[in-house]
């Protein structure tokens, strides 16, 4: 065991070498080509088993990865963004196989217009897919969700392929110092794949892709997904437990700070959770009684326990990281349906949209919305759903669309 | 905590600085966060990276707002706006720049009223515009000017994120870190942990509600094969092309033709002009000019001819 200073996508690459997986088909995109590029490298130098195998596109490169999954071998493989939607058929496809095995998204928002920096769109797409979503806040938690995310992968309570979230940048390319446990007892916690009845062979023809199907069986199969995802929520109860006293580290499927006293609460996903974090230290210094409440899981959603960490506060702010056009913030929606009707339910749920494209989210921001969610408490009005976005910004934004009307017009354009 | 950003272009090492200096302070029992910043750019664009160095452990993410210290690598960016160096400065920010001018001349400059310490270019830096050693010689100030990293600390860093190319590149680095090292002696201790931002008397975000536009203003069209002429990719360029009017053959396209960027126009007489607003410096032209009458200046050399400030020592006569 040594701490030392890695980045997420070093940390991502750390997980798939102490998980020992053998097979790692491959396809380079910013930002998460680093970790494909370090397993390349310990594999090359012999420092890893294992074989990488570049494909020509992210959709085949997870129907790879599903196809030897479905072998009986342990899989691991990383994309962001476009690559993540460009392989949105396959990601329904091999989850309906049941073929286990982890996917690292480097999160990154998505075009047009096209950025590099992180958000959460690109995840949010892959929400219905049947793959099950560990979301990290630290480089850390990248490398311990990884070795957590293949024994739930693998466990025979569920069997779904796992799909292991950081943000581009702010995870991605940033140091902090991360414990890289003992391989022996990484190995032993993830212990050997044991793919069961998997023995999907070459020159054995099996198929697990059945043919097409009427609505009753075809219910039926998918509705198994759902309840395999569904038995994911205790199984990774039972695992980050066996985790937290093997490694010392404990990751509940909803974390809370500082949030089992509070009145008011934040609740965010990913990395910019400890922003969060630090700003509900600097709010409790100055005597408000604030806490943060960060779900790890995004599917299987841990409705229940949710519902017990927010019970009896009276106002909540949720903060997405993504917009679903015509809706809003996703996190909101679907905290709002896990506490309707419930009878503790906070009768405040505020919706903050920011960080969109990597903005960042300031800490004056973070006092402001708990100074707006105060507000709301007191006049018992929620307030309508905030785009984190300055009078500057727009400034900027009309220099640009100034630019552009006089390119357009000497271009011979209509202006 | 201390919040540190280097600002520097692409090639010159900023990432591996800010490594060097997280790293020490990783060495020194610090909790520490690193990271470069950058997009699709190339070589020569400005870029910055940054260092988060404290007792506890770190929850700040992202770009540093009010950096306690910022060091400058390459000073033709201090003129850049795009490169942010200036960004949220105030008068308890230490600046540190790579620079042969004065600290005076910089604040009479910048007309800033904090502390500026400048690190004079090395001899060796000479007319190179990748500015040699600049990391290490800048993660080695660095170190010293906050002022609780030890020597041996700093060596450790710098054996541990440069051993895997090699002794001989360790040793140079070394060398030139811990020159630097010694030469900010006197400033040692002058950087000061900032302070974490108060919830009690924080300058409110001015939000704004964006209003419905259609989309012939809020789509994001481009129509035009190339970006926008106020993007000024000039700024990314190191090596300077410089054309001799007295060698020029007035051959009317070479030079202009084989420009991948269109920076070079050739008026009705024949004689070549240079874009500098958006010539790159891929130094193509140069290659391919057959009477060799462009050449290649370094552009720090080239800004400090054009405003009459003092440049690298090596430079004068």
């Amino acid at each position: 065991m040594s701490r030392t200073l890695l980045t997420g996508n070093g940390a991502a690459a750390w997980g798939a070498r102490l998980a020992r997986v053998d097979y790692i088909p491959a396809f380079p995109i910013t930002p998460q080509t680093e970790i494909i590029e370090t397993l390349a490298e310990w594999i090359d130098n012999g420092e890893m088993d294992g074989r990488l195998v570049t494909l020509e596109s992210e959709h085949s490169m997870l129907t790879a990865a599903g196809g030897a999954a479905a072998t009986g071998v342990r899989v691991f493989s990383a994309t962001s963004s476009q690559g993540l939607l460009y392989a949105m058929e396959m990601l329904y496809t091999v989850a309906g196989w049941r073929a286990p095995f982890v996917l690292i998204n480097v999160s990154r928002g998505l075009s047009a217009p096209i950025t590099l920096e992180a958000d959460h769109n690109d995840v949010m797409a892959a929400r219905d897919c049947g793959f099950l979503q560990l979301h990290c806040a630290t480089c850390q938690e990248v490398l311990d969700n990884t070795l957590i995310a293949y024994r739930l992968a693998e466990d025979e309570r569920v069997r779904l392929p796992v799909l292991v979230n950081l943000d581009g940048f702010y995870l991605s390319f940033t140091r902090e110092p991360v414990v890289i446990p003992d391989a022996a007892q990484a190995a032993a916690f993830t212990g050997p794949f044991n793919p069961q009845a998997m023995q999907f062979r070459a020159s054995t023809p099996e198929s697990q892709a059945v043919a097409v199907l009427g609505g009753g069986p075809y219910s039926y199969f998918r509705y198994e997904l759902h309840l395999a995802a569904q038995n994911a929520l205790p199984v990774y109860d039972e695992i980050s437990a066996e985790f937290a006293a093997g490694f010392g580290r404990a990751y509940p499927a909803v974390e809370a700070y500082r949030a089992d006293d509070a009145q008011l609460v934040f609740v965010m996903l990913g990395s910019f959770a400890t922003k969060a974090r630090a700003a509900v230290d600097r709010l409790r210094a100055a005597g408000w009684s604030i806490g943060l409440v960060q779900p790890r899981l995004l599917r299987p959603f841990p409705v229940d326990a949710l519902r017990t960490r927010l019970a009896g506060k009276q106002g909540v702010a949720v903060i997405d990281q993504n917009l679903s056009m015509g809706k809003g913030g996703v996190l909101h929606t679907e905290l709002a349906a896990a506490l309707y009707g419930h009878p503790a339910a906070p009768p405040v749920l505020a919706s903050f949209v920011g960080g969109l494209g990597g903005r960042d989210i300031t800490s004056e921001e973070f006092f402001e919305i708990a100074r707006v969610l105060r507000t709301a408490v007191d006049t018992g009005q929620t307030p309508p759903p905030r785009l984190l976005y300055t009078h500057d910004e727009l400034k900027e934004i009309r220099k640009l669309q100034a630019v552009a009307h006089v390119e357009r017009k000497e271009l011979g354009g209509t202006p | 905590m201390y919040r540190i950003r280097f600002h520097g272009r692409g090639g010159q090492g900023m990432k591996t600085a800010s490594r060097i200096l997280g790293s020490a302070f990783f060495e020194a029992g610090y909790e520490v966060q690193d990271a470069p910043r950058y997009g699709a750019e190339r070589r020569g664009a400005p870029i910055f990276a940054y260092v988060r160095a404290d007792r506890e452990p770190i929850n700040e993410r992202g770009i540093i707002q009010h950096p306690d210290l910022v060091i400058v690598a390459d000073d033709t960016l201090v003129a850049v706006p795009a490169a942010g160096v200036l960004a949220g400065i105030a008068a308890r920010s230490v600046l540190l720049i790579s620079s042969a001018a004065t600290p005076g001349e910089w604040r009479h400059r910048l007309n800033f009223s904090g502390p500026i310490v400048t690190l004079p270019p090395g001899d060796e830096t000479g007319d190179r515009p990748d500015l040699p050693w600049i990391g290490a010689r800048c993660a080695g100030a660095a170190a010293r000017l906050v002022g609780v990293l030890s020597r041996e600390v700093l060596i450790r860093a710098i054996e541990t994120e440069l051993g895997a190319l090699g002794e001989a590149v360790v040793a140079l680095n070394r060398d030139k870190a811990l020159a630097a090292w010694d030469t900010m002696a006197p400033h040692s201790g002058l950087v000061s942990e900032g302070e974490a931002p108060r919830a009690e008397d924080y300058v409110a975000p001015d939000w704004a509600d964006l209003p419905f536009e259609t989309a012939r203003v809020s789509a994001p069209t481009i129509y035009a094969a190339a970006n926008s002429v106020e993007v000024r990719t000039g700024l990314w360029r190191t090596l300077r092309p410089v054309i001799d009017y007295e060698r020029c053959k007035r051959c009317w396209w070479v030079c202009s033709s084989f420009c991948p960027d269109g920076a070079i126009d050739v008026s009705a007489d024949g004689q070549p002009q240079i874009d500098y607003d958006h010539c790159k410096g891929c130094m193509v032209c140069v290659a391919q000019c057959p009477p060799h009458a462009i050449a290649a200046i370094p552009e720090h050399q080239a800004q400090a001819e054009a405003t009459g400030l003092g440049d690298n020592p090596g430079d004068r006569p």
